[in-house]
């Protein structure tokens, strides 16, 4: 099936030979972080976790985004997510591919990577992280190429697989709820010492990735014959918005409890994050618009005529999702260490470097969905014609 | 192809001129008794605790004592000084040093660094500008080395939590897991900024974690660790388990306050106030 892959227009190949560009520029960025250690990165001993492991907790999010077309499909028969099912499996394989790249560029020793193997760790979250991050992926890529292969065969898909379709189920909910114990379960980082962690971190992820399926479904309806369905794009933006509306509703909770309670700990680094905490406020003006984008893009979608206009509805799909990547991606991690735990404020901003290695993993990814998307399609578009 | 045949055949013979003479020198070396294994022993003079613990007695601290302990500490691990000027010949084309990236084992703080949980409105005057020496607190739940993937940082039978180098992956889920900022993560080599290296201790690789052990190496020695040395009476370790060690006394007489109390981790140092 691979073979398809290798026949495209010159669009297709300009594409896949830009991002093989960005990925050269990643791997020259990373050899110098390599030689010269994560000195290179804007990380620092208070701000221990930057760019990399934000970039990281997003992604788990989109990838265990994909579970909000499974679940109708597969359980609730939802006959009109038939078509994009295999879009969501292979859009969790590649967001993963980039998840676990992005945890290996973060190792300050790559080589020893295996020592999580060679001396497993029950009492590590990590450990538990990696075990289901593997077996996501792994579900994924076995689920997504068997169904495709017996659709191009006009066959059924193999008995086995839809036991492990089911099972892929909780797996989904499990990367994104193990990832948030990460954070969640460290007696001395208050903005994470909250037992909504997990919830938040789900409601942004189900409004993340399903949002980002819908801007990719766009670009399919452009780039190739295969037509995801309206109505199972409308659907999709349903799911968004409400899973949108339950982010932000999780979030304000959290504000209730922190500022209502006054406790110093905690209401630091909200403060920190919302307004600025002893005349340090970088990413004030961040976490605003964040929230106003993901505030307007919820409006946009609950509204019935608004959500139904072909031109609006990407809009608001990338409001949502780029405000969800900032809540995540730029605040949920360094929040977290600003102040320190001697409430020293110590602010971070990646470097040129860190960015540039972050765009070559983001690169990779986009390889991998863009090739998986590519035999989706072809596929679909074979046994239409 | 036939040299090299050749030179593995050479390899091969001194190989097996080694395995043989392997038995003889084991023989030469044990004395002519003993099976001339490896054997681990104790050092009868080490200085042993059911739990390590520390006392610093705030009140025979000032700047200078400080000052000392803490170069005392940073000269024996060789610890890197960001503001040591690199030998441009032996490490040439050395990057400017990020100070946010720096390394310490023990440092001062002020008290409300220190004591984030004991903010004080009204303060006493002499608190304000007393330098606390802060470090591992060697918790008996010590979060970091739950945190650890690998194992790489772990606690002791005797309650000291210690540091593999050379099994630590660098993810710095410690660090993260450390309520009291002790942890401290190489993010370059540190082997330039060493002013002058002790060959005694380790220097470490970049992309590790590390932290203060309290010298078990010296402890093992049946030596003091280094700031005890250096402090002129303000530290004092020794094993809190045992009713009659001098830190039980000191803390039996004095009222005593730990880091972060309430987060249960157990510090095992303790301030006298």
């Amino acid at each position: 099936m691979l073979e398809i892959a290798f026949k495209g227009s010159k669009n297709y190949w300009l594409w896949i030979v830009l991002l093989l560009a960005v990925i050269g520029a990643g791997t020259i960025a990373y050899i110098n972080q390599f030689t010269n250690g994560l000195m290179t990165t804007g990380m620092s001993r208070d701000v221990s976790w930057g760019f990399y492991i934000a970039n990281f907790t997003f992604l788990v999010g989109v990838a265990a985004g994909g579970v909000m077309v499974v679940i109708p499909y597969y359980i609730h028969d939802y006959e009109k997510f038939h078509r994009i099912t295999i879009l969501g499996e292979f859009l969790a394989v590649a967001a993963l591919v980039m998840c676990l790249l992005f945890i290996i560029v973060d190792l300050g020793q790559p080589t020893r990577v295996l020592n999580v193997l060679l001396y497993p760790s029950p009492k590590s979250i990590l450990f538990y992280d990696m075990l289901v991050l593997n077996g996501y992926l792994f579900l994924n890529i076995v689920i997504g190429w068997k169904v495709l292969e017996a659709e191009r065969n006009q066959v059924k898909p193999p008995m086995w697989t839809k036991p492990l379709t089911y099972l892929s189920i909780p797996f989904a909910i499990g990367i994104h709820t193990v990832t948030a114990y990460l954070y969640c379960g460290l007696p001395g980082r208050g903005y994470w010492l909250t037992a909504i962690l997990a919830p938040r971190f789900l409601a942004s992820a189900f409004a993340a990735g399903p949002a980002f399926l819908i801007i990719l479904c766009y670009f399919i309806k452009k780039f190739t014959k295969f037509d995801p369905g309206w109505e199972a794009m409308q659907t999709l933006a349903k799911i968004v918005c409400w899973a949108v509306i339950a982010n932000l509703f999780f979030f304000l909770c959290e504000c209730f409890v922190v500022f209502y309670s006054g406790i110093p700990s905690h209401t630091a680094h909200l403060q920190y994050l919302l307004f600025g905490y002893h005349g340090y406020h970088a990413l004030v003006p961040w976490m605003w618009s964040g929230f106003i984008l993901m505030t307007l893009g919820a409006i946009f979608l609950i509204i019935p005529k608004l959500r139904n206009n072909y031109t609006l509805l990407p809009v608001s799909c990338a409001m949502i999702f780029i405000g969800a990547w900032i809540d995540k991606g730029l605040g949920m991690i360094s929040g977290g260490f600003v102040p320190s735990p001697l409430h020293h404020v110590t602010e971070y901003a990646p470097t040129g470097n860190e960015i540039m290695v972050t765009l070559g993993v983001y690169a990779t990814g986009f390889l991998v969905l863009t090739i998986l998307y590519k035999l989706a399609t072809t596929v679909k578009e074979e046994i239409r014609g | 192809m036939i040299k090299s045949r050749r030179s593995f055949l050479k390899v091969a013979g001194i190989a097996a001129i080694g395995l043989g003479a392997a038995p003889a020198i084991n023989f030469a070396a044990s004395n002519s008794h003993g099976t001339g294994e490896a054997v681990m022993t104790k050092d009868p003079e080490a200085l042993l605790a059911r739990r390590w613990g520390m006392v610093i007695d705030t009140n025979k601290l000032d700047e200078q004592i400080a000052q000392d302990i803490v170069k005392a500490c940073n000269n024996a691990h060789n610890i890197p000084d960001f503001n040591h000027e690199v030998d441009k010949e032996k490490y040439p084309d050395t990057r400017p040093v990020n100070k946010k990236q720096e390394i310490k084992w023990i440092w001062e703080e002020h008290f409300n660094y220190a004591f984030t949980d004991k903010e004080d409105e009204f303060l006493a005057e002499k608190f304000k500008n007393l330098d606390f020496l802060v470090t591992c607190n060697h918790c008996k739940n010590a979060p970091c080395t739950q945190a650890c993937p690998t194992q790489a940082t772990f606690k002791r039978e005797d309650g000291i939590v210690m540091m593999d180098y050379h099994r630590c992956i660098g993810c710095r889920f410690c660090m993260a897991a450390c309520p009291f900022g002790s942890r401290s993560f190489n993010f370059r080599d540190p082997r330039p900024f060493i002013p002058k290296i002790n060959p005694e201790y380790p220097t470490r690789t970049k992309g590790v974690v590390e932290k203060c052990d309290l010298c078990a190496e010296r402890l093992a020695r049946g030596e003091q660790p280094y700031c005890v040395e250096a402090g002129q009476g303000a530290i004092i370790v020794g094993d809190l388990e045992d009713p009659e060690s001098e830190v039980r006394v000191l803390l039996n007489e004095n009222y005593s306050i730990r880091r972060k109390q309430s987060l249960g981790t157990q510090p095992s140092v303790y301030y006298v106030v």
